[in-house]
């Protein structure tokens, strides 16, 4: 699946997290975290597996989690990346 | 056992990770009315997940997912069935051909999942003026169908009166749903008492329904729950007395006895099926208890 526009999903309350992706050349993952310190791998670690799953090559994958745990982190990377596909 | 049934927003995060713990016998994750059409997405694929990682221990899940009229709801079961949950609640349920076209469409992801048929039961939700007069078609429409659930709050809307605490309005739609639902063998569950800080009126309300034959009812707070389940549960005078009962049953077979009575009363069938179901109800809050017979 390729990121052909920017999309969001999630929001900034507490326990989900805000995911912002935009069209771009290479892979690029930022993440802001209240849980840095101590998650960011793991965090890191269930992007690239959402995807890896939906076959996602390139784009800009922005997130900025409020201590989600991990399904939410990867339900909301989905929604975003479907949502720039152009599936809804 | 299913005495509470507590409705869970499915695109709220910190609400869909503590839903185990919330005192609910059942949790229903709602795809419908809680979430926006433009979160439709978002929150079937949240919903998808938790119930992939979280394993509410010992709650039944319900999913309630879009009405039949909308373009959601064969997307909803495509994410959902493969999860297998306990029962899918359809929304404004009016027809028995509603429950149907649901029931069929389940049916194909049961086969292509691998599952028996008939894994995934049916609590339809009966929420117009229509759905209440064919409450028992419904009801016996589809071997799934496990149980029907009144929704007060869009059926005062179709029936275009105004919804008060005390309930007159519905009076109607809750007995003739009770009564088709008994009809046909299946449980029946009775609106949410949307005044969550009025805990008085909750239990006022509960009681209500119990004494008309709802086996529990549902709840858009988790401060409900609580009054639900010991409004719904058997009294302790009630066990005692279910006890006495089978046990007089017990020594009138030994003796061959065909009539006996207890304090004063012939026992009769449907008193010895009511102490059965108090019975079932102990064994399934604390457990596993002597038998009587």
């Amino acid at each position: 699946m390729n990121i052909k526009t920017n999309a969001v999903a999630g929001t900034l309350e507490s326990s989900d997290v805000y995911v912002k992706v935009e069209p771009s050349d290479k892979l690029e993952i930022s993440i802001e975290s209240v849980v840095y310190n101590q998650f960011a791998q793991e965090i890191e670690k269930s992007i690239r597996e959402v995807v890896d799953e939906l076959g996602v090559t390139s784009g800009k994958i922005s997130v900025n989690d409020k201590g989600a745990i991990d399904c939410v982190i990867k339900a909301r990377v989905e929604t975003a990346i479907k949502r720039a596909g152009g599936e809804q | 056992m299913r005495r509470s049934m507590l409705f869970i927003p499915g695109n709220t995060p910190n609400l869909l990770m503590n839903g185990d713990v919330l005192g609910a016998d059942s949790i229903i994750l709602d795809l419908e009315d809680a979430v926006s059409p433009a979160e439709k997405d978002s929150a079937r694929i949240l919903v998808r997940n938790a119930l992939k990682s979280l394993h509410y221990k010992g709650c039944e899940i319900i999913i309630r997912i879009n009405p039949v009229e909308t373009d959601y709801w064969t997307h909803d079961l495509d994410e959902i069935i493969p999860l297998k949950p306990n029962m899918i609640m359809p929304p404004k349920v009016s027809c028995a051909q509603d429950v149907k076209t649901v029931s069929e469409y389940i049916t194909k992801l049961e086969e292509k999942c691998g599952f028996e048929k008939n894994t995934v039961k049916l609590i339809p939700l009966i929420e117009t003026a229509m759905g209440v007069e064919n409450a028992f078609q419904i009801a016996s429409a589809d071997e799934r169908v496990a149980a029907l659930f009144l929704g007060g709050e869009d059926l005062t809307a179709d029936l275009r009166c105004k919804r008060t605490k005390e309930g007159n309005e519905i009076f109607y739609a809750r007995t003739r749903l009770v009564c088709a639902a008994r009809a046909c063998g299946v449980d029946v569950y009775d609106t949410p008492f949307t005044d969550v800080d009025d805990i008085d009126g909750l239990y006022a309300d509960a009681r209500f329904a119990k004494s008309l034959g709802f086996s529990g009812k549902a709840s858009i707070s988790p401060r409900h729950v609580e009054g639900i389940n010991e409004v719904f549960s058997p009294t302790q005078a009630e066990i005692d007395y279910a006890h006495e009962v089978m046990e007089t049953i017990r020594i009138a077979k030994e003796q061959g006895k065909g009539v006996v009575s207890l304090r004063g009363k012939m026992i009769d069938a449907p008193i010895v099926e009511r102490a059965r179901q108090v019975i079932e109800m102990e064994k399934a809050m604390f457990g596993e208890v002597e038998d009587d017979e």
